[in-house]
């Protein structure tokens, strides 16, 4: 808008707001919940002020899991299982995907086309449509309730490695031939150009990559059948699981708080360069 | 410093019956330290040649020699060269210093020799202030410069310079040029370059090849190419603005040419043609060798163009467009019928089939 008008400012204002509100309201609640006795966060409609029961249930659900009758492994564990799931996919991800679009670029081998043309069609077809075939694969191999049969089906990303592409072709041809000249091999201009040029792009795909590998619910419902090694994500559901036993719905708050932390944090921390790298290609 | 040589060289794209041939068979001697342009309209093959002798273009059939070896199947690290790129090509993240010193530190020479070398090369190329800053805090001429620095820390064999000078506005690229020649003169390094600029060719080159269509049209230093143009085209290329062409015939005597529109002029003795008998002929003249109100041809003159010291006068003659050069003092206007002599010696002829100079 290029007038200055308060009414217009105060129009803008008042509408930012409102979306900051329906956005933060459900967190709040969220928040609130976790922070009162288990009777308290179930009656309706719920209390919107804190609880007195915040340490405790934080402290409940990190070392033990839920409070009583639902048994489930303590938030700590799964905590871990996501945090190591989802950085063994985004690193995964991210160095697969980079080697195989700086191949197809930089690269003149026979079948180039077909490979990208093989990979880009994968895009199409998302994880749920060739779920079955993949647990399989993966059971007849022995990797059920382990972090590479958590991780390793999920690596493979024809986003990335398209997104990879795209990046690695506005890269001017005459950097790689200056660097041949040079005397740089692929992998010393992969090391030395190509990887400092894409870093603003990777810790981009990074933050994403990231959510998404902490996200997954449900491959991890197929090859997580050990509670042991339950992602944060089913965690929450087998504290919903109920039965004949109540919900403890301050648990399930307290455990939903602690699982949106780290996302947020990657996104905190990694907000200034994933802007940059989604906005700017840096040359 | 080394000599290069090429045998014969050509460059097919495709294969079989789709194959296109960009460069039919190039042949060439460069001396050691010798400065040779590569010059012609875009799309004759000039950069691709370069690029083949880079060793960034597979070479098709042919010999490409650079001192005592044959290179053809050497990488260009192997080929001992440094190429300066149209848009300069510097890694965009690094240093001026580190752009400079990124091909020493891949062959592994020691910390000490490379500072050396780049303060040195700086030093030359006045960028001693700016080594910190990285290419993007660089104006053009400066980027330029860095990239001239980094071939010349290599201490190569061959300078091979794509255009260097054709992003850059037109007052910087005189200095440049002025820049590129002094630094030839202190390093005397063998150096081939590329560029579709005629005055670069002119100013820059000991000798130029002047290219058209995958083939050397001419090879020659600047005063040859401008005084005895081997073909039509390199008479239209060379000198600005181009050699006026007119087509017709001449007479048996060699005495009389006559326009394709009927009209004639009679030759004086010296100009005459007749040494290759009479025919069809193109009558080349350059703009400045027409003296307006000298006995000679007829011509109708259709615009005048004014570039402050001298007129640019466009007319016809027989039924062909000519342009006269003339000091801007000249009284002329358009619509009026002019004569323009012209000294005799200073007559070209050329084959309208074969498009070749007949002398």
């Amino acid at each position: 808008m290029i007038e200055r008008r308060p009414i217009l400012d105060a129009i803008s204002h008042l509408v930012l707001i409102i979306g900051a509100l329906i956005v933060i309201f459900p967190l709040y609640v969220a928040f609130v919940a976790s922070t009162q006795t288990a009777e308290q966060s179930a009656t309706s409609p719920l209390s919107l002020m804190p609880g007195t029961e915040m340490i405790n249930n934080y402290r409940t659900v990190l070392t033990a899991g839920a409070s009583g009758q639902v048994s489930s492994p303590p938030v700590s564990r799964m905590l871990w299982v996501s945090l190591v799931t989802a950085l063994v996919i985004a690193i995964g991800k991210i160095s697969i995907s980079m080697l195989s679009a700086f191949a197809m670029v930089y690269f003149r081998f026979r079948g180039r086309g077909i490979f990208f043309w093989m990979i880009f069609v994968t895009l199409m077809l998302p994880v749920e449509v060739r779920i079955t075939s993949t647990y399989q694969v993966i059971s007849d191999f022995g990797m059920l309730n382990s972090y590479a049969g958590l991780t390793v089906p999920l690596i493979a990303s024809a986003t990335a490695t398209f997104l990879f592409r795209q990046f690695f072709l506005t890269v001017p041809d005459e950097l790689a031939e200056a660097a041949r000249i040079d005397g740089a091999g692929p992998l010393r201009f992969f090391k030395d150009v190509i990887w400092p040029l894409s870093r603003t792009n990777v810790i981009a795909l990074f933050v994403i990559m990231f959510i998404y590998g902490w996200n997954q619910y449900l491959w991890p419902l197929m090859v997580a059948t050990d509670q042991s090694m339950y992602p944060i994500g089913i965690g929450i559901k087998t504290l919903i699981s109920g039965g004949d036993s109540a919900v403890e719905w301050n648990m399930v708050m307290a455990t939903m708080v602690l699982a949106m932390l780290p996302p947020g944090l990657v996104i905190v921390v990694m907000q200034k360069w994933f802007v940059k790298g989604l906005v700017d290609s840096e040359k | 410093m080394a000599k290069i040589h090429l045998k014969q060289v050509k460059k097919t794209y495709g294969k079989g019956p789709k194959a296109v041939d960009v460069i039919h068979g190039i042949d060439i001697d460069i001396a050691d330290g010798e400065f040779i342009v590569m010059v012609g309209p875009s799309g004759c093959g000039k950069s691709t040649l370069l690029r083949m002798v880079a060793g960034l273009e597979e070479i098709s059939s042919g010999e490409v020699m650079i001192g005592d070896r044959v290179v053809n199947n050497l990488e260009p690290k192997e080929r001992d060269i440094a190429m300066v790129f149209q848009n300069y090509a510097l890694y965009p993240h690094m240093s001026v210093y580190e752009n400079m010193a990124y091909g020493l530190k891949i062959q592994g020479l020691p910390k000490a020799e490379i500072e050396t070398r780049v303060q040195r090369a700086a030093q030359i190329l006045e960028l001693g202030a700016l080594l910190e800053r990285t290419p993007r805090q660089l104006s053009g001429g400066q980027r330029q410069r860095v990239a001239m620095g980094r071939a010349i820390v290599r201490k190569p064999a061959v300078f091979l310079f794509d255009e260097p000078l054709s992003n850059l506005d037109a007052k910087l690229r005189v200095q440049m040029r002025l820049e590129i020649q002094k630094l030839h003169k202190a390093l005397r390094t063998t150096s081939l370059y590329v560029t579709h600029d005629q005055v670069e060719a002119m100013t820059l080159g000991q000798r130029m090849i002047v290219m058209n269509k995958g083939r050397a049209e001419q090879i020659g230093t600047s005063a040859e190419v401008y005084g005895k143009p081997a073909t039509t085209f390199v008479a239209s290329f060379i000198g600005s603005p181009p050699m006026n062409l007119l087509n017709g015939q001449l007479n048996a005597e060699g005495d009389r040419f006559t326009f394709d529109d009927g009209s004639s002029v009679n030759l004086p003795a010296a100009a005459q043609g007749a040494r290759a008998g009479a025919g069809a002929r193109i009558l080349g003249i350059r703009p400045e060798h027409l003296q307006l109100g000298h006995p000679g041809l007829t011509l109708e003159v259709d615009l005048v163009e004014a570039l402050g010291a001298e007129l640019l006068v466009h007319t016809r003659c027989g039924g062909q467009g000519m342009v006269v050069r003339c000091p801007a003092s000249t009284e002329v206007a358009t619509g009026q019928t002019v004569t323009a002599g012209f000294e005799p010696s200073t007559v070209h002829w050329f084959d309208p089939q074969t498009t070749h100079r007949i002398d």
